[in-house]
């Protein structure tokens, strides 16, 4: 490839070599977490043979099960709270002639992703410390609520680039062709917003269930999330049961957006 | 052939169309009229910009005039959604629906319209049949050609019996081949059906050879309405003599009229017959029209003398420029015969025979 009239970045000096330094340093401690979930021995540094031990540990923990399935009732419930509450201000947020104030809605809508965590989660721990009082309910509502909040702008953004890349005249030709608003919406828009809408809650359902820094202000006790529960064992001595958690975690997170990926880049 | 002159399918009563506020308000309609009879092929013929989408708009019920009324048989439909008018419409895109079959494409405006299941199968089957396109019923809309797009949109518009079927701009995506083919299958569909047809193009030639009547558009207002062959022989105004096949303007002293007939005199001197809207009084500065093919060149007599300029060979036909005496430019336009050539050279000398009545007094 002599042709020296294109610039390619890949023929400069020490590009390999850091290209593999980034990749390296990116994967290497995952790889090794990974690695050590299959140690045969207790300790997460020194190796002792192949086993699947922690992984059955962790599987017959019935804390780690309480709290996997915690975290999976949460991330459905706030991911499809989320998903309709996004999908609603997409449309209002695109089906209409753009005027003064669209920016900040947009901006308003994602809120979450600009405020950091630990505000939103120490503002939300006295809010819900009020509440409880006033109301005597701790149940997990606390946490759905907190959960649909902060993933609403990722259900909304892949729904959102879905209807502005949406031909409008299908909706028009819906409406010449004797549907009503909410028909063209039910048989037109929604059946076409489908791939966004799936996307979208996926992405909603993994980000709930990574959420450490609200959960952690926000639960009441015994209510430790997957990730919680892991932060917790951490502070006490480890074994590579943690490292097994993980890489089912992992696993989940991968298949998951891997799916959203699919789903995304659909046509129909 | 149009049907007997009878009922109006749509009447547009001094309707306008404003966009934007203030300053940059602009007028897409400027107190426009037209009445469309029943049963014909009415079509909308401008450049872009000139309002003829924006009217088929208004019609549809996408927009809402400013304005004034449309009639539809009678009744004011400008304030109606589009969902409570008997209009359907083929748009330029198609707008097929991705997500259905062609069967379910088709059905649509039935079944919103809330009609039986075996009402809808039979009507989608014969829609099928008028298009030819019986053995893709199942298909999806990204399974066909572009052509076979274009018969569903069509199908799929005439599926419910529309009182009037709106048609922006169908051929443009399709190939010369194709079009041209879809240009009688337009034609075909119209007389089967029997539906008033309002087509809207900027291709004078689609025009042309489909429409009972034309309406020329441009900045917002109709210039002319009227047969193909009205537009294209009796232009009204030097927009739509220039805009619809080619012409050559001359000044001319428009005298006595008689019977529609007018003696013009050109700048050259010579006297020639001319054709004149009704009411036109005698003017003495004018502008007549001529068509290029009514003209021949000759070597000697003529009514206007001048110099070839330039010769250029067409297949059919060949087109000779002219600088005449008087000033200005001329197009001749001459048949070729295999027999013989139209043999000019540039520079030689020439008169312009201009045949009786080729002329057309223009409205200023």
């Amino acid at each position: 490839m002599a042709s020296g009239r294109t610039f390619d970045l890949r023929s400069q000096p020490a590009f390999s070599f850091v290209a593999l330094f980034t990749f390296f340093m990116l994967y290497l401690p995952i790889a090794a977490l990974v690695m050590y979930a299959f140690n045969a021995g207790s300790s997460m540094a020194v190796w002792e043979g192949v086993s699947l031990r922690w992984f059955y540990e962790a599987a017959g923990n019935e804390r780690v099960q309480e709290a996997a399935l915690r975290s999976a009732v949460i991330a459905m419930f706030a991911a499809l709270t989320a998903t309709v509450a996004a999908t609603m201000a997409a449309i209002a947020t695109t089906r209409t002639r753009p005027y003064r104030g669209l920016t900040f809605k947009y901006a308003f809508i994602n809120q979450p992703l600009m405020v950091p965590e630990i505000v939103t989660a120490v503002a939300l721990l006295i809010v819900f410390s009020r509440i409880k009082v006033w109301t005597g309910y701790s149940g997990l509502g606390y946490l759905v609520a907190a959960h649909s909040a902060f993933c609403i702008p990722f259900a909304y953004l892949p729904i959102r680039a879905r209807l502005e890349n949406m031909d409008l005249s299908l909706e028009t030709a819906a409406a010449d062709l004797y549907a009503t608003k909410w028909q063209a919406f039910s048989h037109v828009t929604l059946p076409l917003l489908r791939p966004g809408i799936i996307a979208g809650f996926m992405l909603a359902f993994v980000i709930s269930l990574d959420d450490v820094v609200i959960t952690e202000f926000v639960k009441s006790g015994g209510q430790d999330t997957l990730p919680t529960y892991m932060l917790g064992q951490l502070r006490r001595e480890t074994t590579p049961e943690i490292n097994a958690i993980a890489v089912a975690f992992l696993l989940f997170s991968v298949v998951l957006v891997t799916a959203f990926f699919f789903v995304n880049r659909r046509k129909v | 052939m149009p049907a007997a002159p009878g009922r109006n399918a749509i009447e547009v009563r001094s309707v306008s169309k404003l966009f934007g506020t203030g300053e940059a308000q602009v007028a897409a309609l400027d107190n426009v009229s037209v009445a469309i009879r029943e049963n014909e092929f009415f079509t909308l013929l401008g450049p872009s910009g000139c309002g003829k989408t924006t009217l088929l708009r208004l019609i549809a019920g996408f927009d809402y005039p400013t304005e004034g009324e449309i009639l539809l048989y009678g009744q004011d439909i400008a304030p109606l959604p589009p969902f409570k008018r008997p209009v359907n419409t083929v748009f330029q895109s198609y707008a097929l629906f991705p997500h259905m079959t062609v069967g379910q494409n088709i059905g649509f405006g039935l079944e919103m319209l809330g009609k039986p299941k075996a009402e809808v199968e039979a009507r989608v089957s014969a829609m099928l049949k008028l298009v030819r396109m019986e053995a893709l019923k199942d298909r999806r809309t990204s399974q066909i050609s572009g052509g076979q797009q274009q018969r569903v949109a069509l199908a799929r518009a005439l599926a419910p019996q529309p009182k009037v079927l709106l048609l922006d701009e169908p051929l443009s995506a399709l190939d010369y081949k194709l079009r041209k083919e879809m240009q009688i299958e337009l034609k075909r569909l119209q007389n089967e059906t029997g539906i008033t047809f309002i087509f809207v193009t900027h291709d004078q030639e689609e025009a042309l050879t489909m429409s009972d009547r034309i309406a020329v558009m441009s900045s917002g207002r109709i210039l002319q309405v009227g047969s193909p062959w009205d537009i294209y022989d009796r232009p009204a105004e030097r927009f739509v003599a220039d805009f619809i096949g080619d012409s050559n303007f001359l000044p001319a002293a428009v005298g006595a009229i008689e019977n529609g007939i007018a003696r013009v005199k050109l700048l050259s001197g010579a006297e020639i017959s001319a054709t004149v809207a009704e009411g036109y009084q005698p003017k003495a500065e004018a502008t007549v029209a001529i068509r290029p093919e009514h003209t021949t060149a000759v070597r000697t007599g003529g009514q206007l003398p001048g110099s070839v300029e330039n010769v250029v060979y067409l297949g059919t036909d060949t087109h000779i420029h002219i600088k005449l005496d008087s000033g200005g430019n001329f197009t001749v336009r001459q048949q070729n015969m295999r027999s013989q050539s139209c043999g000019f050279e540039v520079g030689e000398r020439v008169g312009i025979q201009i045949a009786a009545n080729a002329a057309q007094v223009l409205k200023d």
